[in-house]
């Protein structure tokens, strides 16, 4: 149809004529940084959190940088479509925010080679491609020393994604935290096989509550768990960033993540041209793990989640330090020890106190 | 008492389902296959959920979202009755225009909370043990949808309209010569499929879980649209389909906490494989299908004169 050639060519010549200058006027100076994320920057967790760390290197670098995201990027072939994209249209750094992005980031990386990528908790590198994850394990043994020292019935409700060795990782040290204030505590875990699923993850924290859980947390993306806890009148934890407004009551603490530092770091190394792959697992002391404040709780219990969170930080305790006994009772960790990072990495057995059995 | 808390959890669970499947069985009865249901809900869900924020008003975002469902439901209404648009592309498209559109709009409502809405006590009744605290003290959108689909079925079955409605999803040729308006039944029953579509979102953002988070119906809306199927187009089975499958998605949950030794993977398979199971069951009975079934439905309707 005429029509449609003429509506075609048309739209061609307005984004010829709008956006062309657009591809002209960026100045050589500034030196483009791409994110990649798994969801939605609404998501006001995981996503949220790397978009903040994106803004804070546009805060901190100003003028030198210019950063792009692409948001809720499906992990597969889609991804490295987007990377390669990405990678094509002059950024010299890309972020690949999600597990899943690892080998998407691999493949195009080969095809890239002066353009450098940093994949966050992943397992493989490359001259052009870094690594980066926090251990946040280390927030919920804090969250599990309070809900120790808090918890009445001795259960907390687990609110769990997928069974693998970061979630399972999580579990464990929030029991191991928990029972070291508390050796009665036990943990039931639901999982509800997604990240993001705001009525599932509330259903199951009404379940866990129903079956006598007085406190709730989750290792999902939407503070729908911590709503749910708040209106039925019992504790929990924020996830990923601090979600008071959803919990004004409720909500003990969060685990935050913090990227801003890493990715302003990451940023300028690549300005200067003395960025180098490398693989980075960072914690309480390096701020990649923050604690929100310490709230609804009594002040002592306040004081020892301080000197908790501050033992981790200098290095005098460590989540996993033994001894640790498996769900069958065998010791796992020995006394004086504590695991090796190969057991935190692939971590794939619950340890002894946590309810029910780990799925395959 | 556990068997009151699972009952109470079990009807938040199957409320939004029930509302947005009365919602779709009209439409469907009238001829018209509205895929959109997801972004109907989704909008709804936004809608209510803005409205009743900077308003304060639960009641009146409950409203919003029931009229932001129907508005999109007019786009449809406009694309694939009066332009004749293939029903099923229309449904999908509108379904996903509405996750991205609130997705747009609801940018700027990430991170906040609502008070959840308010129960509705029947004075006298609720004091009942067990029986009054589960029928007797729910938020008002409960009572609604149970009320709407009560009043769905007995319009179907029981009232002129219904029968003309039913008529025209039958055979849209032969109401046509009879002189009934195929396309005024069809935008009426389009439109309220869109305003209980808006409704369930409304319930989703302000009842279930009063926050507004973007793609939050996460696939409910297909659920409903599967269980008119489920229920073979009548009102009383869509109950009995929206409570089951509420009860599945519970109980899976409760089953995980008491430490019962079944893959979790498994038991979030478990409502589908039910839906499924149900549907091959009813499809193999070639009479329940075309007794109920509107055979009209999806089909493009030009008048002839």
């Amino acid at each position: 149809m005429k029509f449609v050639k003429l509506l075609s060519l048309a739209t061609i010549a307005l984004v010829v004529v709008f956006l062309g200058p657009l591809g002209l006027s960026q100045s050589k100076a500034e030196t483009k940084v791409g994110f990649v994320y798994v969801g939605p920057i609404g998501d006001h967790g995981w996503t949220y959190r790397h978009d903040q760390g994106r803004l804070a290197v546009q805060k901190a670098l100003g003028g030198k940088v210019k950063t792009t995201y692409v948001e809720s990027v499906k992990e597969g072939p889609d991804a490295e479509r987007v990377i390669r994209q990405l990678a094509s249209s002059g950024h010299k750094l890309i972020f690949t925010t999600s597990f899943g992005f690892m080998n998407p980031t691999i493949k195009a990386a080969k095809r890239f080679p002066r353009v450098k990528f940093e994949h966050a908790t992943g397992y493989k590198q490359a001259a052009n491609v870094g690594t980066y994850s926090g251990r946040f394990y280390e927030g919920r043994y804090i969250a599990g020393v309070i809900a120790g020292k808090l918890s009445k019935s001795n259960k907390i409700g687990y609110v769990a994604s997928f069974p693998i060795p970061e979630v399972v990782r999580g579990i464990n040290a929030f029991l191991l935290g928990a029972r070291s204030v508390n050796p009665a505590m036990t943990i039931s875990v639901v999982w509800v096989n997604t990240w993001y699923d705001p009525g599932k993850e509330g259903d199951a924290a009404k379940a866990l509550i129903d079956q006598g859980a007085d406190i709730i947390t989750q290792h999902t993306d939407s503070p729908a768990p911590l709503q749910v806890a708040e209106n039925r009148g019992v504790k929990g934890f924020g996830q990923a960033s601090d979600m008071i407004h959803f919990a004004p009551k409720a909500q003990l603490s969060a685990i935050i993540d913090d990227w801003d530092n890493y990715y302003i770091e990451r940023t300028k190394a690549v300005i200067d041209g003395t960025w180098k792959s490398q693989d980075v697992w960072q914690g309480l002391k390096d701020e990649m793990v923050k604690m929100a404040p310490y709230t609804n709780m009594p002040a002592d219990v306040a004081a020892l989640a301080k000197k908790t969170e501050e033992a981790i930080r200098n290095g005098s305790l460590h989540p996993f330090a033994g001894p640790i006994k498996n769900q069958s009772g065998k010791i796992v960790v020995k006394a004086g020890e504590v695991a090796e990072i190969g057991m935190l990495l692939g971590m794939n057995f619950y340890v002894d106190g946590v309810q029910g059995s780990l799925p395959k | 008492m556990d068997v009151i808390a699972i009952t109470l959890t079990v009807i938040t669970a199957s409320t939004p389902l029930l509302l947005a499947a009365t919602g779709e069985l009209i439409a469907e009865k009238a001829g018209v296959l509205n895929l959109g249901v997801e972004g109907m809900m989704l909008i709804g869900a936004i809608a209510a959920f803005a409205t009743a924020y900077t308003s304060g008003s639960a009641l009146l975002g409950a409203l919003a979202g029931a009229l932001a469902g129907t508005m999109l439901a007019s786009i449809f209404a406009i694309l694939t009755l009066t332009f004749l648009a293939n029903q099923v592309a229309t449904g999908l498209a509108l379904t996903i225009f509405g996750i991205g559109l609130s997705a747009l709009i609801g940018a700027s409502f990430v991170g906040i909370a609502l008070e959840p809405i308010e129960k509705l006590e029947i004075i006298g009744l609720s004091q009942i043990p067990i029986v009054g605290q589960i029928f007797f003290k729910q938020d008002l959108l409960v009572y609604i949808s149970i009320l709407t689909i009560i009043a769905s079925g007995y319009f179907l079955s029981r009232t002129r309209y219904g029968l003309i409605l039913r008529a025209v999803g039958e055979s849209h040729d032969s109401a046509h010569a009879l002189g009934y308006s195929v396309l005024r039944v069809r935008y009426l029953a389009v439109l309220f499929g869109g305003f209980m579509c808006g409704l369930a979102g409304a319930y989703l953002s302000l009842a279930y879980t009063p926050l507004w988070a973007e793609n939050m119906t996460a696939g409910r809306g297909w659920i409903a649209v599967a269980l008119v199927v489920f229920g073979t187009w009548r009102a009383s089975r869509i109950v009995l389909g929206a409570y089951l499958f509420g009860a599945i998605t519970i109980l899976q949950l409760h089953v995980q906490g008491w430490g019962i030794d079944i893959a979790s993977q498994f038991m979030s398979m478990l409502p589908y494989i039910a839906t499924i199971v149900v549907l091959v069951l009813i499809s193999r009975d070639e009479t329940k299908i075309r007794l109920n079934a509107p055979q009209s439905i999806g089909k493009v309707f030009t008048p002839t004169r």
